[in-house]
């Protein structure tokens, strides 16, 4: 599988319950319990109004292509088994963008504001990577 | 001295007054800081200077230390030294920061540098840099498989693409008119012709990126000397003052904050500019910007408002960019056909500074008066606008 040459995430103390979830096929937003601001990616407090009491919201998993690439050369080792392959940065429909690498196939159907939902990929006993797949296509 | 105004008419305001490449293009017999002794040493006999009279040491490279490194190299003393690191429009940043150290009283004369061995260092070992898998990146963004810079500015171009109608063949304008300049330029790496069907063939890297949308890489290595313009009378080259200067910073490696990836900190970069310089866009002479990748060029052409946002791709169309066209622009051949080592900044400079003294051979503009230089640093993560002028 060559999980060696495939780059994961090392959670930290402030994303360690944002990786858990996804474990569970779930996706979290960082919420600030003091203002109710949302903010992608985690960390250690609340930028807008600097409250460290911060919780989770659990994310309804759709969103719409912000853009996108489709990947030609293998960004790792892990990935040229996989090209061409495309990835995408998603506005959820709470309002924030991420990243993820879109489920294979479908790569003509990419679009520019196409609706997506948030699929998970176990890749280790510990780590799920939220990727994305297209309503309509799929 | 002030920093924040250095137009000809008020303060005395501060001058490159020496200029120079090292060795470019593949240089394996020659480290990263051996690149920039050697563009030192030979923008010091540009300026008409001595080692000895470099006070203050502005190094950049991607090692740690470089300002020590190159100061120990050069056997030289300085009472101030700067390394900021933010990117490709690192060396710019730095003309701004000699000038405050300048106004300040805590140098005099400022070496500026850039050197890299990325082409050699690449084809001695294959094994990118390993992101820290605990950082925001190594988290949220190299595990998806994203390639970078250039899946980055693929996804702005993608951008430019839907919203405006932009093709491929708008694109690779960019590209050729910097090889047509390029082989006007003795210095460029590669000067052999290149039509639009040659960057159209050439394969795929990150959509809808192609290889000759991407700058070069090269090795090589550059250097600026900076000083006060009263100082700068006195030297051996015509001095070109630094009219405006402005810079903005945002992101590193994730900008998922910014609202649109094609409305990013170049704008109020140039305005700042045009205001400290006093000028219009309509007076600038010469522009070089920053050519990482051709949408780079049209991002930027549009945000520094040399044209209307969308309109690039109609701006940049039949070889307008290029020698003999209506806007010339990266005379040098740029990022895209000139040399790429790592980080271009320095070497915009070079060639603006070049083009005011009238030293540009084949490729020179008629009697330029007034240059801009735009560079980012990361993927759009940071920006500065730089206006020269004789």
């Amino acid at each position: 599988m060559g999980i060696a040459q495939r780059p994961l995430p090392q959670p930290t103390g402030s994303t360690k319950a944002f990786w858990e979830a996804t474990r569970q096929d779930r996706l979290l937003v960082q919420k600030c319990n003091a203002c109710s601001t949302l903010q992608f990616y985690p960390r250690l407090f609340c930028r807008t109004c600097l409250s460290e009491d911060t919780g989770w919201m659990e994310s309804s998993g759709l969103g719409v292509i912000y853009t996108f690439t489709i990947n030609h050369r293998a960004a790792n080792e892990h990935m040229k088994e996989h090209v061409p392959y495309a990835v995408a940065v998603v506005t959820l429909d709470e309002g924030v963008k991420m990243m993820g690498a879109m489920v294979p196939g479908h790569l003509a159907s990419i679009r520019i504001g196409a609706r997506v939902k948030v699929v998970f990929e176990k890749v280790s006993d510990e780590l799920s990577l939220p990727r994305f797949e297209l309503l309509e296509a799929s | 001295m002030n920093i924040s105004n250095t137009s000809a008419s008020s303060s005395p305001g501060f001058a490159i007054v020496g200029v120079a490449e090292s060795d470019l293009g593949k240089v394996p017999d020659k480290t990263a800081v051996e690149l920039q002794a050697q563009a030192a040493r030979r923008a010091l006999l540009d300026a008409g200077l001595t080692l000895q009279e470099v006070d203050g040491v502005f190094a950049h490279t991607d090692d740690r230390f470089p300002s020590l490194q190159l100061s120990e190299y050069l056997g030289i003393r300085p009472r101030y030294t700067d390394s900021t690191n933010v990117g490709g429009m690192s060396n710019l940043l730095h003309i701004r920061h000699a000038m405050a150290a300048i106004a300040a009283g805590m140098c005099e004369v400022a070496l500026i540098t850039y050197g890299s061995t990325q082409l050699s260092d690449g084809s001695r070992k294959l094994t990118a840099l390993v992101e820290d898998p605990r950082s925001p990146r190594g988290q949220f963004v190299v595990p998806h498989g994203h390639l970078s810079p250039i899946g980055y500015y693929a996804m702005v171009a993608q951008l430019h693409m839907q919203r405006y109608g932009t093709t491929s063949a708008d694109l690779a304008e960019i590209a050729v008119a910097a090889r047509r300049w390029a082989a006007l330029n003795p210095m460029a790496y590669r000067r052999e012709p290149l039509s639009i069907e040659d960057v159209l063939q050439s394969p795929l890297v990150a959509e809808p990126l192609r290889q000759r949308d991407c700058c070069l890489v090269t090795d090589g290595g550059g250097a600026l000397v900076v000083t006060s313009a009263a100082r700068a009378t006195s030297l051996k080259k015509r001095p070109v003052l630094v009219r405006g200067i402005a810079e903005r910073f945002s992101h590193h490696y994730t900008p998922f904050d910014l609202d649109d990836w094609l409305d990013t900190d170049v704008a109020a970069t140039a305005e700042q500019a045009f205001r400290m310089a006093d000028v219009t866009r309509k007076d600038i002479d010469v522009i070089q910007i920053y050519d990482h990748f051709t949408i780079g060029v049209m991002q930027s052409l549009e945000e520094l408002g040399f044209c209307a946002r969308g309109e690039s791709k109609d701006f940049v169309r039949n070889g307008r960019l290029g020698p003999g066209g209506a806007f010339p622009i990266n005379t040098s051949g740029g990022g895209l056909s000139y040399g790429h080592p790592g980080m271009f900044g320095i070497f915009l400079v070079i060639e603006a500074v070049r083009q005011l003294r009238g030293e540009c051979g084949e490729r020179q503009l008629p009697d330029p008066k007034l240059a801009l230089c735009h560079a980012p640093g990361l993927v759009f993560s940071a920006n500065t606008t730089m206006i020269l002028g004789v």
